[in-house]
């Protein structure tokens, strides 16, 4: 699943032409937002939405990315590739064995 | 239904949204209402959903069905809203979480979610609902005069952080009409809030379709951040 989700996250990132540079063996390292991030405050929000979108059409599930736990993280799973990635998968576990 | 213009209307079981989702209906859009009971409107365009707007799950399954079978959203109306006119002192604090939850929080949610459909097409337009209670600072509606003061808010900011996606937000004011909202309203207040409006008399709800006529033509994409209140204030 979480490669998947990374093939999602990536497409997301080609579409709002985010010219985020990949490193191919590395992409789950490839930094977001934060401190290390690329993407601006809004660059985040079309992300969000474009995967949010995309999540919702290939995998038919519901997902709202900005959630409580997503904000008060320590660590935000914004951060990177692999951290989103991790964090989507945790979600959709999460409702699957909830 | 591929090319109709697709718009969610809160609030559509009676009064105001009931005949917005008819008016709307009549100008050739899908129509997809809720309120937190059944349906009563009957129209192969028209879609229901029984929920609560500040439900957030119920809302994003709304959502997703205007995403999975339309794939567009070009019109937001906020129209669901409840009111509880009486002396702060009578207000017991459930009913003041309930107005709040309602009022403030359900038009947040439904326009947070329906912006991520009008955005990738760079187009929308979100109407909110407000009511001359704010700027008359009306005895007796206290908060349901500060939801709206809050939905007020919202609407003016959120213009500013969603001009950039081409989505305008913009709210109105209905003059007072006799709905179920003022039927509690002792005859001898209404007269009094009529004489302080600038137009003395009942308005109607086509008075308030004409106002959102205007905010959702596409020549209006110039207008945005504004509130209208009906009757003059």
């Amino acid at each position: 699943m979480n490669s998947e989700i990374t093939a999602i996250i990536l497409e997301a990132l080609n579409d709002i032409e985010s010219d985020i540079p990949l490193i191919e063996d590395q992409i789950d390292e490839t930094p977001l937002y934060g401190a290390q991030g690329i993407l601006d405050s809004l660059d985040l929000v079309n992300l969000i939405v474009a995967i949010e979108s995309m999540i919702n059409d290939k995998l038919n599930f519901v997902i709202t990315l900005a959630d409580e736990k997503a904000m008060s993280q320590k660590r935000s799973p914004f951060q990177s590739v692999g951290s989103l990635a991790q964090y989507i998968d945790d979600i959709m576990q999460e409702h699957t064995n909830g | 239904m591929g090319d109709m213009p697709v718009m969610i209307i809160t609030g559509t079981r009676k009064g105001i949204g009931e005949h917005l989702a008819h008016h709307y209906l009549g100008k050739g859009f899908v129509v997809v209402g809720c309120s937190r009971g059944g349906s009563s409107i009957d129209n192969e365009y028209y879609k229901h959903f029984s929920l609560d707007v500040s439900n957030e799950k119920e809302v994003s399954n709304m959502l997703s069905y205007v995403r999975n079978n339309y794939s567009r959203l070009d019109v937001l109306i906020n129209n669901a809203g409840i009111a509880s006119m009486n002396h702060s002192l009578l207000t017991p604090i459930h009913t003041a979480e309930r107005i709040l939850s309602t009022n403030v929080i359900g038009s947040f949610l439904l326009m947070r979610e329906s912006v991520k459909l009008m955005l990738p097409h760079k187009y929308g337009r979100i109407i909110n609902f407000t009511t001359f209670a704010v700027p008359f600072k009306l005895e007796g509606e206290a908060v349901y005069a500060a939801s709206k003061a809050a939905v007020e808010s919202l609407t003016e900011v959120l213009s500013r952080e969603y001009a950039r996606y081409g989505i305008t937000v913009n709210a109105v004011a209905p003059p007072a009409i006799k709905t179920d909202l003022i039927k509690g309203v002792p005859r001898q207040k209404m007269e009094s809030l009529l004489n302080r409006q600038s137009i003395h008399r009942y308005g109607t709800v086509e008075d308030v379709s004409n106002v959102i006529d205007f905010y959702i033509q596409p020549e209006s994409d110039m207008v945005t951040g504004q509130i209208v209140y009906l009757g003059g204030v």
